[in-house]
């Protein structure tokens, strides 16, 4: 089946299995290997990608439910070689032990910060349940999604919308 | 994983889609969230020939109040349901559900009507929509009917529903201004099945329980309408007595199984504390202690 999609702002045409998950579509179809195949059964969050500005588990979505939508993935939070506010509190906060989760995590946590500009602790740790991080760096994540929203609020011109 | 190939429909129309229906009906699912049904389909518990994805029929996101019911979309996200101000204001049971279904990524997707046609006795929406005494809406081409929901929801992954039907609408009867809910859910975190999950529902008539219901979640082959529990309240007043008879007998309306969650004594016991607790919620929300 024929579908056209947007992946990070850039309009793209695939004629694709029905079968294809939306994570291959994303990584052997259009070849962007930043969004992880995890679990592979719904339960881990490291293949997150927003669809339309919502994030969602893209192992658990078939690709041909891409047609007509917007997809972002990690690799589209940077805009002109500049780093988003998360992606840099992540760098800046050491959020990140192995980084297998980290694109899912960034993804999320740029989500939330569209609906939610200064998120409580709580309010962080509840938005990125649904990701799991097996080195446990919970503590270090939470602090660099907190230091993106000082980081936003402090400069609110910079940073792509994600 | 790949799961195993199948023709894909997507109808812009509900006429549509009852059409496909009609012609496929007998080996189709029906694709809304996805959530449960892909990785089914991943691990070949489930491999239709044909799916049809809904998603793209207006008209079936949509939750209004009127003539005396709440009705709720099909395809209302569980996102949706959590951050509803109608449901926030009126509806306390589900209100207190929908936040702890799944996983907030599973929230963003998942749909009211898949969560209650899959039919998983883990499913935290069966037990709010028993405790309630919700209806689902079932079209087909030419016509409908309207089903409760405890006889919609007859075995574990079974529903009453007919091959060439669609759930396009819950329906949810509006409460008195006197009137509390509630859900507590007991996990050992975040995206895994309750151990064991209660929804109840109070409605007060000049001081004493004029309707109530008790859903019951993971504590048996469906979510459980523990009616008798129900039943002996109605009438009495809402006091402590009152409220663990029904717990002990919403216990006794459970049959869990031990696994990896509890054993099945202890999930009884939780079932007997959520009940009364969750009934002083309710009755605490009307203004009745």
């Amino acid at each position: 089946m024929e579908i056209t999609f947007t992946v990070n702002g850039v309009e793209r045409t695939a004629d694709v299995e029905p079968r294809m998950l939306m994570v291959h579509l994303i990584r052997d179809v259009v070849g962007l290997t930043g969004t992880h195949v995890g679990c592979d059964t719904t339960s881990c969050g490291a293949c997150t990608v927003l669809v339309d500005g919502i994030p969602v588990k893209s192992c658990a979505q078939f690709g041909v439910q891409a047609d007509g939508r917007d997809i972002t993935t990690v690799e589209g939070l940077q805009t002109n070689g500049s780093l988003h506010p998360v992606q840099e509190a992540f760098k800046q906060e050491h959020g990140l032990q192995c980084g297998f989760c980290t694109p899912g995590m960034m993804l999320v946590a740029a989500a939330l910060l569209e609906k939610n500009a200064d998120p409580t602790e709580d309010d962080v740790r509840w938005a990125i349940s649904g990701n799991i991080c097996r080195c446990t760096g919970y503590m270090n994540i939470v602090k660099a999604v907190r230091a993106a929203a000082a980081a936003k609020a402090g400069a609110p011109t910079t940073g792509a919308t994600a | 994983m790949l799961p195993p190939r199948f023709e894909y429909h997507r109808p812009s129309s509900l006429d549509e889609a009852l059409s496909l229906l009609d012609t496929y009906g007998e080996d189709t699912k029906i694709l809304a969230g996805g959530q449960s049904l892909i990785p089914l389909m991943k691990l070949r518990l489930a491999s239709p020939g044909h799916l049809v994805d809904v998603n793209r029929i207006p008209a079936l996101d949509t939750i209004e109040e009127h003539d005396g019911a709440l009705h709720i979309g099909a395809l209302i996200r569980h996102e949706q349901l959590a951050t509803s101000d109608v449901i926030a204001a009126r509806y306390p049971t589900i209100a207190a559900a929908a936040p702890m279904i799944a996983d907030p990524l599973v929230r963003n997707v998942g749909t009211i009507g898949g969560s209650l046609t899959h039919a998983d006795p883990s499913g935290d929406l069966g037990s709010v929509m028993l405790a309630l005494g919700a209806s689902v809406v079932l079209r087909r081409t030419g016509g409908g009917r309207v089903v409760p929901i405890g006889e919609y929801l007859v075995d574990t992954f079974q529903t009453s529903i007919a091959p060439n039907e669609l759930l396009t609408e819950v329906r949810v009867p509006s409460p008195s201004a006197d009137a509390g809910g509630t859900y507590l859910k007991l996990e050992r975190k975040v995206g895994d099945f309750a151990t064991v999950g209660t929804a109840v529902f109070l409605s007060f008539d000049d001081g004493h329980i004029a309707r109530a219901g008790i859903g019951l979640t993971s504590v048996g082959l469906t979510n459980i309408d523990a009616s008798d529990a129900a039943a002996s309240l109605v009438g009495a007043a809402p006091d402590d007595d009152a409220f663990a008879n029904a717990a002990a007998l919403a216990s006794r309306a459970a049959s869990p199984a031990t696994d990896v969650r509890g054993s099945a004594e202890y999930k009884r016991h939780v079932v007997d504390v959520f009940v009364r607790r969750g009934l002083a919620r309710a009755a605490e929300m009307a203004g009745r202690r």
